[in-house]
């Protein structure tokens, strides 16, 4: 019971900066009191009632279950299976996702159809699931992860000299948006959890990297994808 | 959207958010790997909570946070007050980093497995310092014009040179970081405010910069979390060294 307390708590100052920070600019800045203040207040305990809840679930289910399944694909030692499992998490969790969603038809709207919304967000989802099964066979391998990194980015930079200027922007920031909420957590609990079974690899070091993974590849694929249509 | 709307689209973004994530787990877990789910009770309970908090933190936002904010992300989107606009885009992005779940995930994991020594509250505060001086730069970027790309290029050039001065435990958790900081509440306001930015200040295209602000809010956590890793580094050294003497 005092733990939860604790989790509670530390959710508030959690939220605290935001509420600070909202507040500074509403009243010092702008100088006007919020048009409806019960609503705004009702949203905020929402918040960090939500936030609780979900650090709550973080630990009593999404981290075990990634650790859990981490601990099978090591027992079982197939990789293929591993990367099967990599390409359907990556893929299933970005196509749907709802800020690629938006962003995705935003792009529509503004490009008068010449990018469609739905061929994107599959070119983004097709990104994600590679990037999450090129970073899962890196723990395997134990590889540094700066080499990919380097190599990942030269043709990311190399793409950028040729795609057209329209959807450069729009590239590089689908890397941010397409790892969500529930994605990540599980990502890293998979990663570290496998770094953990596999004898010589360190958690720290070979565990962590998949969200940057998964935030690296879409920007490539949505670059080939701008060269290809526009 | 009405009020009632509203409430079930949030609904249904967070059903869509989790369905398959869960989906794919379960069936790999179950019926490929053919593995038993250890705790199952705890798992499903915890699951019921991980929804139910994600769907109240998302209306939560939609009532009292992103009206307001997205309100004041316009406000700020006219070259004529350029200091508050910077200003802004430097608090908002600290503050909305400090309370990006997806963050507080890898923070916390990374807390667990370093046993404590790598501590998620001070881990946070660097990656948010790290959005916020993205943002600030982001922003006065759209002002002056400049190519996206110059920025972005140096500030991965900054990344590698940081990369092979940092201690090597840190140095996914920094990339990490990058991919992380932008999600739930992040991308709608700072979306906001580059696309009010892009469509206010003269000669600048929507497209061309009003995207791509996210992307500065993704490569400066990268360098914040490195440098201070680096200087971290480097005292101790400093200071060994004159123990020593």
């Amino acid at each position: 019971m005092k733990y939860l307390f604790q989790l509670f708590f530390r959710s508030v100052m959690d939220v605290a900066p935001l509420l600070v920070v909202i507040f500074f600019f509403q009243f010092v800045v702008i100088g006007e009191s919020f048009p409806n203040t019960p609503r705004m207040l009702a949203g905020i305990a929402l918040v960090i009632t939500g936030l609780f809840l979900f650090m709550r679930g973080l630990e009593m289910a999404l981290f075990p279950l990634g650790e859990s399944l981490a601990f099978s694909f090591a027992e079982k030692g197939d990789v293929k299976l591993l990367l099967a499992f990599a390409v359907a998490i990556g893929y299933s969790a970005t196509v749907a996702e709802p800020a690629l969603l938006a962003v995705a038809e935003k792009a529509e709207l503004i490009t008068h159809g010449r990018l469609t919304a739905f061929a994107l967000r599959n070119t983004v989802a097709a990104g994600v699931a590679f990037g999450i099964a090129l970073g899962t066979i890196r723990i395997i391998l134990g590889h540094p992860i700066h080499y990919y990194f380097i190599g990942g980015y030269t043709l990311v930079m190399a793409l950028t000299a040729y795609a057209p200027k329209d959807i450069v922007g729009l590239a590089y920031d689908m890397g941010g948006v397409t790892t969500s909420t529930v994605t990540v957590p599980l990502v890293t609990a998979l990663g570290v959890g496998l770094a953990s079974s596999i004898s010589g690899r360190n958690p720290l070091i070979d565990g962590f990297g998949l969200v940057a993974f998964a935030a690296m590849t879409p920007m490539a694929t949505v670059m080939v994808y701008g060269i290809a249509v526009l | 959207m009405s009020e009632y709307g509203l409430i079930i689209g949030d609904l249904f973004s967070v059903f869509r958010d989790v369905a398959p994530v869960l989906v794919v787990a379960l069936f790999f877990q179950f019926v490929v790997l053919r593995a038993r789910l250890p705790n199952a009770h705890r798992i499903a309970g915890g699951f019921l909570a991980l929804v139910v908090g994600l769907y109240l933190f998302i209306v939560g936002l939609d009532m009292g946070i992103f009206p307001i904010g997205e309100a004041m992300a316009e406000k700020f989107s006219h070259p004529d007050h350029k200091q508050w606009t910077i200003a802004f885009a430097f608090c908002i992005g600290y503050a909305t980093t400090m309370a990006e779940p997806a963050l507080l995930a890898v923070t916390k994991k990374a807390e667990e497995v370093s046993s404590g020594g790598l501590q998620s509250f001070r881990l946070r505060n660097i990656v948010a310092i790290g959005v916020a001086i993205g943002l600030a730069v982001g922003v006065q970027r759209i002002f002056n014009g400049d190519p996206l790309w110059i920025y972005i290029l140096s500030g991965y050039a900054t990344v590698l040179m940081l990369t092979w001065l940092a201690p090597k435990e840190i140095v996914p958790l920094a990339y990490d970081s990058g991919g992380v900081t932008t999600s739930t509440i992040t991308v709608p306001l700072v979306a906001a405010l580059g696309l009010g930015l892009a469509s206010n200040t003269p000669g600048r295209d929507p497209l061309i910069d009003g995207f791509g602000l996210i992307a500065f809010a993704s490569v400066f956590p990268m360098v914040t979390v490195l440098g201070y890793a680096v200087t971290m580094k480097t005292i101790v050294e400093l200071r060994r060294r004159g123990d020593k003497r």
